[in-house]
């Protein structure tokens, strides 16, 4: 492992107007780490991934991402989105495109890539999350956690160094969520840097390095999974932690 | 008592739909009366006043031949450059909208505050003014003839119109699908390219065709800086001949079967955009 991190967060702030939404954020992810990010809804867990790639923009403070700095409004962010992968909660599938066509476009638009290359390439990808049947169909014709394992290949057709999940499984039938955590598991496996928006603590604690427990736009707690399941050192996170097991 | 077996039998009961075709035959019934009640209408007026038809006289409105050689009458010409005048000033009006709801929904002020004072003015004041004022005031300066200065008065009308079409088209476009084109990495331009406008396009055509159809129907108005296209020819005619009603059931019926061809094109295309989707 690289001694450089490929994301490095120091005192990243962000407001919605008068709303602080991120407080004074201090991340470092190596290179194949997986971080798991949880907390309250509404403490900044997703508009912190969105930073990285500037779906959101911050006020203060710095990402770097790769050794390069992401900064609002940069010519060229296009450039580091393509190295970013991510997944939304809704999935947010190309809705008049095929499965197919939704993972070449990237590859044949931003990296040049032949048509005929980059549909090896998706159908390659289409098979590792075990839907490479349902090539020619659109979207809507898809269950949520096929659409949610095509979102997953899309990302990866662009062949990033690292992939964002927010929230990936928190719009799926129950019966759905095992075979999008199965796949996730496996890119984990293969040594992919993630960062994973989730609630599922079976997840974190099979596939994380460290968990970070956010609340009211601050990092509260880092932790290895083991030490923040087992004994969480703060209140918040205690108190957090019982209300996930509760029900 | 657990009766678990799922039934494999779900047929409807016979005659669960026996009314439908009895409720489509009633409508039909009503709509054939409303539509003779106002055939008799129109029918009766016309029959109160006395009125001499000659619609023997028609043809050679449209074409003529002298000495074996076909000559186009004074309706097909007009009719002609009607299409011209409408087919220009239609595209130019969706590219100007176009370019005007970019600007609308850009980062830049000053983009925003042209565009907004342009759609404003154009939007609130009557065409019949603006073309006035164009072709009097502003053509001689430019140094354009009055069919462009037409031509361009339509579209700059028509466009102030298609820009919120087409703005609300985009706008009614799912932001995660933007989120998503941004995500991958797409540049702006292939976003609105791949993503954006083929999913604003089932949004935007319906009342993007019905502008068409004003376009086509406002290019009328052209008639009053001396633009020879239909309507102009029509008020020739009848001035020449006194042949009132022929003359404008022709010309109503000639920009009839021009926007109903339109209209038809549009839904055919509409199907085969939407079909692949189902």
């Amino acid at each position: 492992m690289s001694e450089t991190p490929l994301v490095e967060i120091t005192g990243l702030c962000k407001w919605f107007g008068e709303f602080s939404a991120l407080w004074d954020i201090n991340l470092s992810v190596m290179r194949g780490e997986k971080v798991v990010i949880c907390g309250p809804s509404g403490s900044g867990k997703s508009t912190l991934i969105r930073c990285i790639n500037q779906l959101e923009e911050h006020q203060k403070g710095s990402i770097r991402v790769d050794g390069q700095e992401v900064r609002p409004g940069m010519k060229g962010i296009e450039k580091i989105r393509r190295e970013v992968g991510m997944v939304f909660q809704s999935f947010n599938l190309f809705a008049h495109m095929s499965v197919l066509d939704n993972l070449t476009l990237g590859p044949v638009r931003n990296r040049g890539m032949a048509p005929a290359e980059a549909r090896e390439l998706a159908m390659s990808y289409l098979e590792k999350v075990r839907i490479a049947e349902q090539a020619a169909k659109y979207p809507a014709q898809l269950s949520g956690g096929q659409q949610q394992r095509v979102a997953i290949a899309r990302a990866l057709c662009m062949q990033p160094k690292l992939m964002l999940f927010d929230e990936p499984t928190s719009a799926l039938d129950p019966e759905m969520i095992a075979g999008v955590l199965e796949v996730m598991e496996g890119l984990a496996r293969d040594g992919m840097t993630m960062i994973v928006v989730t609630h599922e603590m079976g997840f974190a604690r099979r596939v994380a390095d460290r968990v970070v427990f956010m609340d009211k736009g601050e990092i509260v707690e880092t932790a290895p999974p083991e030490a923040f399941f087992g004994a969480p050192r703060t209140a918040r996170a205690a108190e957090f932690l019982s209300q996930l097991l509760a029900h | 008592m657990a009766q678990s077996v799922i039934s494999l039998d779900r047929k409807p009961p016979a005659g669960l739909n026996k009314g439908a075709f009895a409720r489509r035959m009633l409508q039909i019934g009503q709509a054939l009366a409303v539509l003779g009640a106002i055939g008799w209408l129109i029918w009766a007026g016309i029959a109160q006043l006395e009125y001499r038809w000659q619609w023997y006289r028609v043809e050679p409105f449209f074409y003529r031949v002298v000495d074996g050689e076909l000559i186009w009458g004074p309706l097909v010409r007009g009719l002609i450059l009607t299409l011209k005048i409408a087919g220009l000033a239609g595209a130019l009006a969706i590219l100007i909208g176009f370019l005007t709801a970019l600007a609308r929904m850009s980062g830049s002020i000053a983009g925003r505050a042209i565009a907004t004072t342009y759609l404003e003015a154009i939007r609130n004041t009557p065409l019949l003014v603006q073309l006035f004022l164009v072709y009097f005031v502003l053509a001689p300066i430019i140094g354009i003839d009055r069919f462009w200065a037409g031509v361009l008065c339509l579209a700059f009308f028509e466009g102030s119109f298609a820009a919120e079409i087409i703005r609300g088209g985009i706008r009614g476009v799912d932001r995660g699908q933007v989120e998503a084109a941004r995500a991958v990495g797409l540049t702006r331009v292939d976003s609105y390219r791949y993503i954006i406008v083929p999913q604003a396009l089932p949004l935007i055509l319906p009342p993007l065709t019905g502008l068409m159809i004003s376009t086509i129907k406002h290019s009328a108005i052209v008639s009053v800086i001396a633009l020879a296209e239909l309507s102009t020819q029509a008020l020739n005619l009848i001035s020449n001949t006194f042949m009132a009603f022929e003359i404008w059931f022709i010309t109503a019926a000639i920009y009839l079967s021009l926007t109903v061809t339109l209209s038809f094109a549009v839904t055919l295309f509409e199907w085969r955009l939407n079909k692949p989707r189902r």
